[in-house]
């Protein structure tokens, strides 16, 4: 950064859970989604200097890309390098789009963000938006956390008020308009392009792409898409540096991540950790496997992600690398915890099920093929499987995989795949026997 | 006739949009009218419609693309409950089947006294607070137990 | 130009074509549901992947533009497998009953299925049902065997101009609708019968009456509107079971309207003339050809021998095609008769002698898309061009201006820069005010004829007429267009409006001022050719008005309903009534020729040979499709016998090619077309801009379907919700000044006719007009189109009284 003075050394952030507080800092207040909260901890501070500093757009981009922030959406995309796809010129309005949709099931973090640290965010996307030349942005927030949209668009009134979003902020040329928009329940509006023709007042099916929203996206113009996380992550970059930043995680994963920790465990909810934390030591946070069973799986990123067994799980880091190395990824980072009471057919067959009627319908592989997949797993939960329908199931997922516009496919194919093939036994008990291995299990006791 | 107290609404989300791009605000505009008048009859979205200036059957697709778009009624009190994974995994049906039990329904039906209808929903986004469900769109309640959605209920009039 | 390799096969390429494109270009065939060249690229159905060098997974050829270098596989391994998933992904839930799908034979799935995919099918589940929808008369669903490809949304919105259909629901659950119980009611509406590739859209008036290959297609041309559409016709057992376009880029593309589509219906008419027929003492009796055309030949003799070549009134319908009109044309003159006119629906014939050539588009068709600024006059262009408005809908989605200048205010599905909205008498005064501002305009401070600069004194240019010589000039919008590509075009009202002449000298000098191309927009499929044959009036003949105004002894018709064709329904009923002997050549009895003494079965366009010439000048010939039914001769023949019978000399032809050679005196028609088609003026006419009129007047639109006999006679475009019974249309204030209400009744008036209709609303019309349907049994006792008309409320009494009258007139 051009001026590393106005840069103040990283506080200890450890709270009492164990937690490294960079996107939920607030949490450790009394009142945490307040604007006099954020204020206390330096809030908008960086954007006011950046703005009136007429710091150079490349050099923020610099810090981005230094802080080693990868798109906390689920594709992990470095954004610093996301930023930089942005055409500079443009003659008309460019926009900025947050992304806090989130459907995926497992994920519920930016929730929070919205809920407890909505600042945090507001100011993030100002950053960008001067960064990037956008003069509107949107965030689009998921239909059913109603009263969190609510919070939202509460504390976008009291930055305007407070001079922080609106024309000519801090007295220079610098406008930003910031919006809340809604969803009304549709996962596949997570998808960017989804989410930009929903934004337009359609239905959320997936665009093509190239164009990419960068040059083609809100009303078809320039448009820079990130999630929540990843935006709130800015502010702190801004205000410490992002070598600050990326020293807190490991190589190739910067920074802190929030991990959204459902399913068997005794305190379900959002954990915000060092990025190569041991799973282990999340799964201690979270109270350890609930009513003390034994842990069998876990899905780490959502349903998109590959299931991991229990075996493989103990002994991962969770950060992109160590993911990526037991056969999965990050994703969003939503772990969903499974204890050996867990019937894996029917834990699939609900999954399949959730991506049937979340297709957009658009794409005939994803269309007919989720439909395909979970009517054969119903057949099978319902005690009439062939041994020969696993093979097909897999194969079906195969044939949806990477032949579709958007990820939905592969998102759609990935549990399949990985439940089949790490839980491939109890599939077949199913089918041979017409009921779940789980449940006879538990009958024998 | 859409009343002035949703035209009003409806042209606060106007303002969010350039002025060419009046289409943007269906999605508000559809849920005002449905928080309104409970459900989104034909009558309805046409007058959306017409106020926004789009395509009838494009308000239509957007109406029936949405799960939380009503497109038949439901009751005084839509209960959207969640049964996906991590619900699931903490035993959401046991509260469906305590639901449907109670208010002697399946999902997608009406009670007989008309107040309470029944809806799986898919994930909400709050996975944490399992098992969890939305009362008329808005209003979320997590960590359910079976003396929990009683105590809701008994609230709801 | 880009260098790539599909197959193996190098190739160059044009920057930005897609491989779908490319592939096309050098006959490699990519399998395709959802893309259309002529529309928006969707890339939904997947079943164009294909395999790209340094890809790992296939793309979608459809959507993938091409780079430099990039080397393609459409069959290869990975390609192959992409395919075939997608086609048994599609088979899945899509029935598997070909045998009884109308589409069978003719489905591109079925075709692609045979070719990409595999037999046998491992699904086992259940399969998908989709309820039908009814979305109206013309096109049938068949919706459990829709893939989704949305070519048909796709192109109601794209082409149509109006999102009519769409694709409600999510995923599997998605179904492609009409608004809860709307129909589909696009011009355009058929095309999406021949975009859905497979059964799901069919044409409901033909289905399940043949299988495609049971059917023999021969081409022909459009017989309804001046564009000229090229169609095939498909036959079997000597019947036109249905009618297709055939790709014309230049003229109808892959498109037809829902006229020359449906129409076909109404050959197939129960109403469809057989024999001759003479009215003896008042009734009809069936005859044979000889006597008919002998007792013809003799009531002609007597008529003009003895009173004159000139007793005789010759009409000849735009329709018609040129053979025919040469030969009513030749017949008339070698029977010293001048009153000849092909101009039906014209009043103001001020500019006879006037013109330099044939008045014409005065462009290409396809050269609309191009324009940057565009001036419509006077014309319902959706009405009276279906598909050649969605060359002016392409234009202004690419950018140009289209300013509208009419008594009629509808939505012409594309967006207006600037419109005026006026009654007839007053559109003159407001070209007068762009001609005006036009003049003004800096850049254009061209000189005007200085007789029209004093015309022009008095006038007081408003600011939408400025808004419009603005935009023509190249300001506006772009202020950058030094030399917008400027159209002026005159349509139908313009042209059957009593102050045509008027009209046409403004626009011409307008279009002089600007650079503009452009011309009049006829009606009907050889308008211009009638006019480029000189099928009107000697100098001392009547024309069309005049031969209805000073009613001959006797009348030859050729292919028309006088009171339904003609400009002036009463006249016309009166005159035919008047006259000794009426001669029909007609397909059809009809009670509009309750006054003809003869009528002559002819062939309509399907039976027989000829030549139409399009608005655009293209001179086109078709051979029949089938044979003529029963014992109707095609009218060229018909005309020739008739001459021969007469014993008049030069009627020696054999086939309707020697009657074209004649027409084109042998040289290349396109050539003779050249030396002809011309806009211009050879002078100025006396005109005046400034005529106070205050009283009502009338705005005859004939309805589409109601434009020719054909048309008429067609049940299934009578379904549609264009055909709406004439009624007193007004805008709002208009009712309010009469005090009027919507559903009164009223007694209109136009000379000494009358006809009682129900008041509607209609605020797409002028104030000061009222909008009343032509073409039409309810209105055949009004008079002109374009006219004077007054309008009073009957009292329920009155009402029964009138009807009473009816009732005893009629007994
Ligand atoms: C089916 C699907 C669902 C998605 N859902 C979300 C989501 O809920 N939230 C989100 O931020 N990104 C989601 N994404 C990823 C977005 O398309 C996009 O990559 C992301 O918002 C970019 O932001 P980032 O670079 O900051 O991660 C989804 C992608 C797919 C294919
Ligand atoms: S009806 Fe035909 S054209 Fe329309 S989406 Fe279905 S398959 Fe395609
Ligand atoms: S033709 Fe390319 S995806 Fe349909």
């Amino acid at each position: 950064m051009a001026k590393q003075s106005a840069k103040s050394p990283a506080p200890m952030m450890t709270d009492p859970k164990g937690q490294t507080l960079v996107c939920l800092r607030t949490l450790s207040e009394s009142e945490p989604a307040t604007l006099a909260t954020y204020l206390k901890l330096g809030g908008y501070q960086s954007l006011k200097r950046l703005v009136t500093e007429k710091t150079k757009a490349t050099d923020i981009i610099t810090e981005v890309k230094i802080s080693g922030l990868r798109g906390r959406g689920g594709a992990g995309f470095p954004t610093g390098l996301k930023w930089s796809f942005m055409p500079r010129y443009f003659d008309g309005v460019k926009y900025l789009v947050c992304n806090t949709d989130e459907g995926e099931p497992g994920t519920f973090k930016d929730r929070d963000i919205i809920r407890y640290n909505p600042h945090q965010l507001i100011e993030g996307m100002a950053i960008a938006a001067y960064t990037l030349g956008a003069r509107v942005g949107y965030n689009y927030i998921h239909g059913e956390i109603w009263q969190d949209y609510e919070t939202f668009e509460a504390a976008l009134k009291e930055a305007k008020e407070a001079g922080y979003l609106g024309e000519n902020l801090f007295g220079t040329n610098f406008s930003f308009d910031l919006y809340a928009v809604h969803g009304y329940g549709a996962y596949i509006c997570g998808e960017e392009t989804a989410l930009i023709e929903s934004i337009e007042g359609k239905k959320g099916q997936p665009r093509f792409k190239p164009p990419f929203p960068a040059s083609y996206g809100v009303f078809g113009k320039p448009t820079n898409v990130n999630n929540t996380e990843s935006y709130a992550s800015i502010p702190w970059i801004m205000q410490y540096g992002g070598q600050a930043f990326a020293d807190l995680g490991v190589a190739n994963s910067g920074g802190t991540k929030l991990f959204s920790v459902s399913g068997h465990v005794e305190k379900p909810g959002n954990y915000e950790v060092k990025m190569g934390t041991p799973f282990a030591e999340l799964l201690a946070m979270a109270g350890g496997v609930w009513q003390g069973r034994k842990l069998k799986a876990v899905i780490p990123g959502g349903p998109s992600t590959a299931v991991i067994p229990a075996s493989v799980m103990e002994s991962t880091t969770m950060d992109y690398d160590g993911l990526s190395k037991a056969r999965s990824s990050l994703g969003a980072g939503s772990m969903i915890v499974m204890d050996d009471s867990t019937c894996m057919v029917k834990a699939l067959h609900r999954l399949s099920y959730f991506f049937y009627e979340e297709s957009c319908g658009q794409c005939t592989p994803c269309r007919e093929g989720t439909g395909w997949v979970y009517r054969v797993l119903d057949r099978i939960v319902k005690g009439q499987g062939k041994m020969e329908d696993l093979d097909l199931l897999t194969d079906i997922s195969k044939n949806i995989s990477g032949r579709t516009i958007c990820a939905l496919g592969e998102a759609a194919a990935t549990p399949v795949i990985s439940f089949i093939k790490h839980f491939r036994a109890e599939f077949e008990y199913y089918i041979e026997h017409g009921k779940s291995m789980v449940d006879s299990k538990a009958e024998q006791g | 006739m859409l009343s002035p107290q949703i035209t009003e609404k409806i042209d606060y989300e106007l303002t969010k949009y350039p002025a060419d791009q009046r289409q943007a605000a269906v999605m508000s505009a559809l849920r005002i009218v449905q928080t309104e008048r409970g459900w989104l009859s034909q009558e309805s979205m046409s007058e959306v419609a017409a106020y926004i200036g789009m395509p009838e059957i494009a308000v239509m697709e957007v109406a029936s693309f949405y799960n939380m778009y009503d497109l038949a009624p439901v009751g005084k009190y839509k209960i959207s409950i969640c049964t996906n994974i991590s619900c699931m995994l903490r035993n959401s049906d046991e509260i469906v089947d305590h639901l449907k039990h109670k208010l002697g329904v399946e999902f997608n039906q009406v009670s007989a006294d008309g107040k309470f209808c029944l809806k799986e929903g898919e994930c909400m986004g709050a996975c944490g607070g399992a098992p969890l469900m939305i009362i008329n769109n808005h209003t979320m309640h997590e960590f359910l137990t079976p003396a929990k959605v009683d105590a809701i209920l008994d609230e709801l009039k | 130009m880009l260098n790539i390799e599909i197959d193996g096969k190098a190739l160059e390429v044009e920057h930005g074509s897609s491989i779908i494109d490319a592939a096309d270009k050098v006959g490699i065939a990519i399998p395709r549901f959802c893309y259309h060249p002529k529309l928006s690229v969707a890339a939904n159905c997947r079943m164009c992947l294909v395999q790209v060098e340094n890809f790992n997974k296939p793309l979608p050829a459809c959507a993938t533009p091409v780079a430099d270098g990039m080397k393609i596989f459409t069959r290869s391994k990975s390609a192959i497998e992409a395919q075939k998933s997608v086609m048994e992904f599609l088979l899945i839930n899509h029935p598997l009953d070909c045998p009884i799908c109308d589409q069978g034979g003719e489905c591109d799935l079925q075709d692609v299925a045979v070719a990409y995919g595999t037999s046998g099918s491992r699904y086992t589940e259940e399969k998908r049902v989709v309820f039908n929808k009814n979305i109206g008369p013309l096109v049938s669903t068949d919706m459990t065997r829709c893939i989704q490809c949305t070519r048909c949304v796709r192109f109601l919105q794209e082409v149509g101009g109006i999102m009519e259909l769409g694709m409600v629901g999510r995923g599997e659950h998605a179904e492609i609708t009409a608004y809860v119980d709307k129909s589909v009611n696009s011009e355009l509406s058929g095309n999406i019968i021949d975009l859905c590739p497979v059964g799901a859209l069919t044409s409901k008036p033909y289905r399940y009456s043949a299988r495609s290959w049971e059917l023999t297609r021969r081409p022909s041309i459009a017989p309804h509107d001046g564009l000229g559409s090229h169609i095939e016709v498909h036959v079997k057992d000597n019947k036109v079971m249905r009618v297709l376009p055939r790709e014309k880029d230049s003229i109808n593309e892959c498109w037809l309207s829902d006229r020359d589509r449906f129409s076909y219906e109404g050959l197939n008419s129960p109403d469809r003339l057989k024999v001759p027929m003479i009215k003896h003492n008042g009734n009809w009796v069936e005859t044979d050809w000889k006597t008919a055309l002998e007792f013809v030949a003799g009531q002609i003799k007597d008529v003009t021998s003895e009173h004159g070549g000139d007793a005789l009134g010759v009409l000849v319908s735009p329709n018609s095609t040129m053979e025919e009109g040469y030969l009513a044309k030749q017949l008339a003159t070698a029977l010293n008769c001048g009153n000849v006119d092909y101009r039906l629906r014209q009043t103001d014939f001020r500019l006879d002698g006037k013109r330099m050539g044939t008045p014409w588009m005065g462009c290409n068709i396809h050269e609309i898309e191009d324009l940057d600024r565009i001036l419509v006059i006077g014309s319902n262009l959706r009405n009276e061009h279906p598909l050649l408005a969605k060359r002016f809908r392409k234009a202004v989605a690419n950018g140009a201006e289209l300013s509208i200048i009419s008594p009629l205010d509808n939505n012409p599905l594309m967006d207006i820069a600037h419109k005026v909205i006026v009654r007839p008498n007053d559109m003159v005064n407001v070209l007068g005010q762009v001609l005006k501002a036009m003049s003004g305009l800096q850049r254009l401070s061209l000189c005007l004829p200085p007789s029209l600069n004093q015309l022009l004194e008095e006038i007081k240019v408003r600011p939408n007429t400025q808004a419009i010589a603005e935009s023509m000039a190249g300001h506006g919008k772009d202020y950058d267009l030094i030399a917008p590509k400027v159209g002026i075009f005159i349509g139908n009202m313009a042209l059957s409006d009593p102050r045509f002449t008027e009209m046409y000298s403004m626009a011409e000098a307008i279009g002089g001022i600007s650079g503009a191309k452009g011309g009049i927009l006829p009606a009907a499929s050889n308008s211009t050719g009638m006019h480029m044959m000189g099928v009107m009036p000697s100098s001392s003949g009547m024309h069309a008005r005049a031969m209805l105004e000073v009613p001959r002894k006797a009348y030859l018709i050729v292919n028309i309903e006088p009171e339904l064709d003609c400009q002036h329904a009463a006249l016309a009923k009166a005159a035919m009534q008047k006259a000794e002997c009426v001669v029909a050549l007609t397909a059809y009895k009809s009670s509009a020729l309750e006054h003809a003494d003869i009528l002559l079965p002819i062939a309509p366009f399907s039976e027989t040979s000829g030549t139409f010439m399009s608005m655009e000048g293209r001179v086109q010939s078709f051979a029949a499709a089938v044979k003529p039914l029963g014992e109707c001769r095609p009218a060229w023949k018909v005309l020739r016998v008739l001459a021969n019978t007469l014993g008049l000399p030069g009627f020696d032809y054999e086939t309707s090619e020697q009657v074209k050679q004649a027409i084109f005196a042998g040289e290349k028609p396109s050539a003779v077309v050249w030396r002809s088609l011309n806009n211009n003026l050879k002078d100025l006419v006396e005109i005046q801009i400034n005529i106070k009129h205050d009283g009502l007047q009338r705005i005859g639109e004939v309805p589409q379907y109601e434009s020719d006999p054909i048309v008429r006679r067609s049940l299934p475009l009578k379904k549609t919700k264009y055909n709406i019974k004439p009624m007193a249309r007004m805008s709002a204030a208009q009712l309010a000044d009469l005090g009027l209400q919507e559903g009164d009744q009223v007694l209109v008036k136009q000379d000494k006719g009358s006809a009682v209709l129900t008041v509607k609303l209609d605020n797409h019309v002028a104030k000061g007009c009222v909008r009343v349907a032509a073409a039409h049994e309810d209105t055949i006792g009004l008079g002109d189109l374009m006219g004077d008309i007054t309008v009073e409320k009957l009292t329920t009494k009155q009402l029964a009284a009138y009807q009473a009258g009816l009732k005893e007139a009629h007994a």
